[in-house]
């Protein structure tokens, strides 16, 4: 059971940055993020892209971004639970005592929801059928890729992730590949070479194609494919690997006795709280009259949240408001020296 | 101003006035159209706001954009009258389009 003073959910600009200001005032934190990596939806949906509005940075992109606040986090010690998902929150003596998907236990009085649109799922199979094969014959990510030697493996997708397995499983599996288009927006080499082994035979290419059905009555025998224009393709098969990317989903914070407003949760606009003492929602994901879905306005939200941390983590102290410019005990933190 | 019709997966439809220079996707989030996500605001950079342009429309609408098709390939059940509806421009050419909503997003 870990103890902290805040327990963050979500490692986005708006996560981040909260940590930066509740390391600042003297509180312990840990981050949990869904993801493999640290980054939110900057790295994940748009690490290329340009922002514009950030405040003082005329221009940078999410991966930039990305840095610029882990850079800022350097001086404190923060821990991180990567791939790892938040699934119970439950109420023990005034604190919130959390689980993740892993098993790892905190134990809180401040738990600050910086989710954005929720967590990150791979987007799965259309037919119902799919699901009972999912993760015995259907996969939507490789953990062992010896498990595929020998066999027929049938890949969905037209991105990197299709294209590179296709290529690295037909050294030693029948593939197929298919995908709804004849366009794929692998890397162009990457596109060549699935191109160049489809000649030799060593992947058949199934293009316009989507999965329809899965069939076998125990394990998974064969799968239907259907073309653009209806006509159906059976195929036997070994194992279905799927990767049509990721999709945002509230997941189990649907759960928590929060004041939902669609994919949002309201707070108020003083301590960026929710209905339940000691839980607050920062950035994307919480909403209140006026709210922008900016980043900038995430690290507001952050720093207000994280002042409202403090009373809770610290019951028997008074918050003095400081300015990083001239406080000792900022600079002591932040291992800057004073002058 | 154009007319737009959007039909949930539950054929409930919903046909309202949009502004031109809005988004397909703009005129249902300020409408309140269930059934259109919008989880990235517009930036082409998930496929939650996926609609299904009916037939007849779907050459009188703006052409896709470089890359829509790549983030339809990630959306739920694509066929091919696909289209992120925030990168259909409304203009007085579309009065009366309709578009279909997935089962979901």
């Amino acid at each position: 059971m870990i103890k902290t003073d805040a327990l963050i959910i979500g490692a986005g600009p708006t996560g981040l940055f909260t940590a930066h200001q509740l390391k600042l005032i003297g509180l312990n934190c840990e981050i949990v993020d869904n993801l493999d990596k640290i980054g939110g939806q900057c790295i994940e949906l748009y690490p290329d892209k340009p922002i514009y509005d950030i405040p003082a940075i005329p221009e940078c992109t999410g991966e930039e971004l990305t840095k610029n606040l882990i850079d800022q986090l350097k001086p404190f010690n923060i821990k991180f639970y990567l791939n790892e998902r938040v699934e119970e929150v439950k109420s023990n003596n005034g604190n919130w005592q959390v689980k993740t998907n892993k098993g790892t236990e905190f134990t809180t009085p401040n738990i600050i929801i910086a989710g954005g649109v929720g967590s990150f799922e791979p987007r799965k199979f259309a037919p119902k059928e799919c699901e009972k094969f999912e993760n015995k014959s259907i996969f939507y990510s490789i953990k062992d890729k010896s498990i595929f030697k020998g066999k027929t493996v049938s890949i969905f997708g037209g991105g990197d992730s299709a294209l590179d397995w296709a290529i690295e499983l037909s050294k030693s599996s029948k593939i197929n590949l298919i995908h709804r288009r004849d366009e794929f927006r692998g890397a162009q080499s990457t596109v060549q070479k699935v191109q160049d082994l489809a000649k030799e035979g060593k992947i058949n290419l199934f293009t316009k194609y989507q999965l329809n059905d899965a069939k076998g009555s125990d394990g998974l025998e064969s799968i239907d494919i259907i073309h653009e224009n209806k006509e159906v393709k059976n195929l036997k098969t070994d194992y279905v690997l799927g990767f049509f990317g990721l999709i945002m989903q509230l997941g189990p914070i649907a759960k928590w006795g929060l004041n939902l407003n669609k994919k949002t949760i309201n707070v108020d606009t003083e301590k960026f709280e929710t209905n339940q003492k000691g839980i607050y929602a920062v950035g994307d994901i919480c909403n209140y009259p006026g709210k922008l879905k900016l980043i900038l306005s995430g690290f507001h939200e952050g720093a207000l949240a994280a002042r409202a941390c403090f009373k809770l983590a610290k019951p028997n102290e008074q918050y003095k408001f400081e300015f990083t410019t001239s406080s000792k005990a900022i600079k002591n933190r932040l291992g800057v020296k004073g002058d | 101003m154009a007319k737009i019709t959007y039909i949930e997966h539950n054929g409930k439809s919903h046909t309202v006035e949009v502004k031109k220079g809005l988004s397909v996707m703009e005129g249902a989030v300020q409408n309140n159209i269930p059934g259109i996500d919008a989880d990235c605001g517009g930036s082409m950079a998930c496929a939650t706001c996926h609609v299904y342009v009916k037939e007849e429309w779907f050459d009188k609408i703006n052409i896709k954009s470089e890359g829509e098709d790549d983030m339809l390939d990630q959306a739920y059940e694509p066929n091919k009258h696909s289209r992120l509806s925030c990168q259909i421009s409304v203009t007085d050419d579309i009065d009366g389009l309709i578009v279909n909503l997935p089962e979901k997003q």
